[in-house]
Formats: structure tokens, sequence, C-alpha cells
């Protein structure tokens, strides 16, 4: 990661990215709900209607089936859009546009058709939004032939995954994480981009590969930090994307630490971490010295209060306990 | 009064062309349904058959680089279109030339080439992705008009709801046409809504709804040039409704008699757009017996060679299995 650059936040990285990419492809709609005037529920898309705006910035009424089903129509006919469900929960009203028809759409047309869309969402637990406005499924995704699914953690990743995922062919789930807007990090002036399927090795370590993605990572380098002092020295990696994935990255890790630990916001069963312990299992077994371990939502429905709500998704302290127990066996 | 005369001169040309055009979505279905039977064909087919006049009257008012969204009863509109018949069999054989090279089948094909944006298996959701096709002409600013195919099925359905309203108040070029055939799979319309004229809809969405005999392939095609004309000229989308019937089941293996009376089904054949067109283009003097049959022998030809050419057809590789995917 370069070091230089402005400090900004993981929201003024996406609207940089957005305005790039904007000027650079002047055939890039965005589609969603108080995205225009009003700049975003996030602040996500501040400043934009002003350079772009109506017909490039298109405010939609509460229609997230039917907005999707548009902006994938209009991907399908050569016009790259982006369509923006806000809270990801949203996009479980359009769901079947994006599993049935966007996912689907170039295999079933034997690759003649492909649908350039990009389908924007805020996961995660934020302040007791409550369990209609916390999901993290992103996992659902992950398991649809067809969907590039993107997870930034960063400032620096938002900028650089944002415009990789406005040159795909096809369809690509952004998926960022409404605790992380406010998040400041370094972002170069230059123009960058990221591959997907580029994990990011966050810190190196020799004891223990911890992986994480969004929100997650935080948690696991504020662990590792505290590990560092207990003398326990944790590889922290980011797979960034999910499909695809840098497999080869992550099992390199695991070979060399021998341990793996994965925290996941998402309910442990048929997660994405039970993946990452199945790619464990399968390509590094005689390596690890443990059996891989991971760290997950509790699986209920988002609590609204404070208190249950901390309980169920992972924290710091959990990861340090749980690293404390693989590292005594 | 030279006027009249030459109205009536096109339109008897125009029924002429139809008629041909008709009579291959007719003997197609028709062979697939024989095919079906026989055990040749895989997956499941939902056929056109009594239903022609829509497809044929609405798309032979448009040009190549338009567009149209079709439904799980889709052959008719690949073919009305101008998707080749062989491509579009081959396509149901699960062949190598098939329009998705035998990766889609009956209700997932798509043929971009000849402005086919494909059939559906789910009902409702091509008529959000047909307004968005719409949204992408209108921005290019390329003159295509986009037409959306489906059933009175689908007008329940949360998917119509939005996407006619986002179509209507962005002022799209497409035509949302539906097919009202009165059952969707054996559910009667008069069993679903209150409120059975879906042209009549139209007004709470503040775009104009027109209704059409839709066994008549003449009406469909003037009702539909108007709708077409105004869309491509900018004057926004249009609804049409067609009344018509299918004569079969709602897929191959549905006799069709559980939830419909033989004497309706009969009312409904007895105003078969094909026997009306025929009828018509003699009575007219436009062609005589004689003509009507070579016209028969020339389509009756070209289902055959469709079916040895999709018989012919390699299978798809297995190896190929993963192409495409992204």
């Amino acid at each position: 990661m370069s070091e230089q650059g402005r400090t900004i936040t993981y929201t003024d990285a996406g609207v940089e990215a957005l305005r790039e990419e904007m000027r650079r492809d002047e055939s890039i709609v965005y589609i969603g709900q108080g995205i225009g005037p009003r700049g975003g529920n996030f602040r996500q898309t501040r400043g934009l209607w002003k350079e772009f705006g109506d017909h490039r910035l298109r405010d939609t009424g509460i229609c997230e089936l039917g907005a999707t089903g548009v902006a994938i129509g209009a991907a399908m006919a050569g016009t790259r859009t982006i369509v923006d469900e806000v809270f990801l929960d949203f996009a479980l009203e359009a769901i079947t546009q994006i599993i049935q028809q966007a996912a689907n759409i170039s295999y079933m047309s034997n690759g003649k058709i492909k649908a350039p869309v990009l389908i924007r969402g805020a996961m995660g637990s934020v302040r007791s939004a409550g369990a209609h406005h916390s999901h993290t499924f992103y996992n659902w995704f992950a398991n649809t032939p067809g969907l590039k699914v993107v997870l930034p953690a960063t400032p620096y990743d938002v900028k650089g995954l944002f415009k990789t995922a406005l040159r795909e062919p096809g369809p690509v789930v952004f998926i960022e994480h409404k605790s992380l807007y406010n998040t400041k990090g370094i972002v170069p002036e230059e123009e960058y981009l990221i591959p997907l399927g580029d994990a990011h090795t966050v810190r190196e370590g020799q004891d223990l590969t911890i992986i994480a993605m969004s929100r997650m990572v935080d948690l696991a380098v504020k662990a590792a930090d505290l590990l560092a002092e207990q003398g326990i020295s944790a590889e922290v990696i980011d797979p960034r994307s999910i499909v695809p994935l840098d497999r080869k990255k992550i099992t390199n890790s695991i070979k060399k630490t021998g341990r793996l630990m994965v925290i996941d916001e998402s309910p442990s069963y048929c997660s994405f971490a039970a993946e990452l312990l199945a790619i464990a299992v399968e390509d590094c077994f005689d390596d690890m010295h443990v059996n891989p371990k991971r760290i997950c939502s509790l699986p209920v429905p988002n609590p609204f209060s404070p208190v249950l709500e901390n309980r169920m998704i992972p924290s710091v302290d959990r990861i340090v306990n749980e690293v404390h127990l693989m590292m005594n066996k | 009064m030279a006027k009249p005369s030459l109205a009536r001169k096109v339109d008897h040309k125009l029924l002429l062309n139809a008629y041909r055009k008709m009579l291959e979505l007719r003997l197609f279905e028709l062979k697939v349904q024989e095919l079906y039977r026989n055990a040749r064909l895989p997956g499941f087919v939902h056929l056109y058959v009594g239903e022609e006049a829509v497809a044929v009257g609405v798309c032979m008012n448009l040009i190549d680089k338009d567009l149209v969204f079709s439904t799980h009863r889709g052959h008719g509109h690949a073919l009305a279109k101008g998707v080749p018949a062989d491509v579009v069999l081959a396509e149901l054989w699960g062949k190598v030339t098939g329009s998705s090279g035998g990766r889609g089948g009956s209700m997932h094909m798509y043929a971009p080439e000849w402005g086919f944006m494909g059939t559906n298996g789910i009902v409702g959701a091509p008529i959000p992705l047909a307004t968005g096709g719409a949204l992408s002409a209108k921005l290019r600013q390329n003159g295509q008009v986009v037409v959306s195919f489906f059933g009175e099925g689908a007008v329940n359905s949360g998917s119509f709801h939005e996407a006619v309203n986002m179509g209507t108040v962005w002022d799209l070029p497409v035509v949302y046409v539906c097919e009202n055939n009165l059952y969707a799979t054996e559910m009667a319309f008069s069993r679903a809504t209150k409120n059975t004229s879906v042209a009549r809809r139209a007004e709470s969405y503040g775009l104009p709804g027109v209704e059409v005999d839709g066994q008549d392939v003449l009406a469909v095609h003037r009702v539909a040039k108007t709708a077409i004309d105004r869309a491509r000229a900018g004057g926004g989308p249009t609804l049409i409704e067609c009344k018509t019937y299918r004569y079969v089941g709602h897929h191959e293996g549905d006799p069709g008699t559980d939830y419909r009376t033989r004497e309706e089904v009969q009312h409904w054949k007895e105003q078969d757009p094909l026997k009306r067109a025929r009828k018509s283009l003699i009575e007219s003097a436009v062609a005589d017996e004689g003509k009507l049959q070579a016209v028969d022998q020339e389509v009756e030809r070209l289902i055959d060679q469709a079916v040895e050419f999709a018989e012919k057809s390699p299978e798809p590789s297995p190896d190929s299995i993963d192409e495409h995917v992204f």
C-alpha cells in the first residue's frame, strides 16, 4: 500500500472512485434511492449529482425490485449501471433479479450477453440498527455462480476495488460496511486499481493466520496487537474479494503458520468461514498443528439492545481468548 | 378515393406476410409438440399455439436494432423477431448450434444478434429488464424501441407494477404488450383480480392503455404501430392488452382441460388468427388457394429443414461446462 496520499474517509474514497470512473466512462449510470441531490443516505454519492445530473444519477421511488431489474436490463443492453440498494438488507426485495437474471445471463446466453452491473449495498451491525438493517449475507451471493463479491475494509481498498469493479464485464456485488463509512485512511492522489482475487496481507506473522473481511479486519488487527504484546505473532489476511478468492495467498499463509482462525460477521452455519475451514482442510491438512477455528456472529437475528448486539458479534476479547486456547493446544 | 384503396392494398400485402409468419410460428410449435411427445427434446416447453397474431402483429413493426424481452412462452416471440427457426429449434434440442449453445433451452434462449433479449423462466421478471433496455436506448439516443411481452399472469406481480411505473415516469421507449390468454397456468384471471381489464390499469400509472383483439393480426399490427411510433418519437410507453388464447395446456404435458371447458376452447379456435387471415386473403383476392398452398408448403419445408439442422447438430462438449459463467 502506498504511504503517500491524503487521509480521507471510507465514504469519500467511494465517492472519488465513482467520480473518476463516471468521468472516464460516460456510459455509467447510477440508480437508487436518495442518491441524487440528497447525496445518498450514507453520503455515498455526495457531490456527484451536481457534476453528472439527473440523467446519470437517477433517483427512484422505493422499488428495489424494479430498480434492480431496470439496472440489469440496461446493463444487458450495453449501458454500465450501478444500482444502490443503500442497505444490503434491501437487496432482498430484488434478490430474484440479482440471482436469477444478472448472475445467470452470461451463461444462459452462451456468453453473448453480459450484464455489467454493480450492485451496491452496505451491510453489518451498526449502533443497534436491529434485525431489518444489519444483515451480512454476502455468503449467499458467493454461493451463486456468476456473481463476483467484493468486501472492502479500508478507504484505500474501497477506492481501488470500486474502480476495478466498474470495469468488470459482468455483475459485481459490492458490499461496504455501515460501521466503516466514517473510518479514515490514506488514499493516494494518483490513480490505482486493486485486482479482484488479490488478498491483502494486512500484517505479517509467524504463529497463526487470522483471516477476516470487512469490519472484522479492524478487530483482527487490534487482537493481533494485543497478542503481539503477549508474545504471539499473528498474520492477518483480508481476502478483499470472496469471489474470486485468493486461495493461494491464504493457503500459503496457513502452511507457514500451521494455525488458522477465521473471523466472520455472518453466522457460522454454511458461511464463508466454513468455506475457509474447508479449504484449509483440503489444502493444508498436513501442515496444520491444530484444528482450524472460526469466530462468527451468534446464530440469532440482530438484536436491538446494545448489550445483546455486542454479545452477538465477534469482539477483540473473544478473538484474543480463542487464540490463546488454540496456542495452548 | 385513391387513398383508401391504397391503404387496403398495403394491408393486404402485410396480411400475406403476416399469414406466412404466423404459419411459421404455428407449424414450428406443432413440430415441437410432436418431438417433445416422442421424447426427442429434453426439458419443459410452453407452446404458443393460438397466440401467433400477437407476436407477429407487434414484431412486424420492429426494425432489426429494436429489442424484444420475452417470456416462458417465448418461441413465437423469437421467431417473430427474426431468429431463424433452425437456431431456435437447435436450442430446444440442447445443441451447440442453438441460440445459447444448448446452455439455455426453451425458457432461457437469447439471440441478441437478432435483437432478441431472451425468453425467461420467471414470470414478471422480464418487465423490469425490458424497461432497463429502454433506459439504455434512451440514454444512448440510439433510436431503439423495446417491446416487453408478458402474460396477464404477470400483471398481478410487483415486477409489473414497479417496472411500468418507472418506464412511464421516465418516458422510456418501451411498449408493454400483455398477452391476456385468460389463464395463469390454471388460474383464471377473474379469480386472481377484481379488475380484469389490463388496459384500464394503465390509467393509474399515467400511460395510454389499449385493448385489442389479439386474434386479429392486422388489428394488433395497427395498435402496435401507433405505440411503437410513439415510443420511437420520444413519447413514452404504451400498455397494450391483446385478448388471446392458447389452444394447448400451460406446458406440454398439461392437457389444459381441468380448468377450461371444451366449449370455451372451441369458441376461441373458431376465431383462429390463421383461419381469419386466410379467409380475408381469399375474399379480397390477394391470394387464391393455390398461392396459399404454395406458402404453406414453403413454410413446411422451412420447419423440416430446421428439424434436420437441429437433429444433425452436435451436442456441446462436456468439457465446455464452465465456459461463460462470468
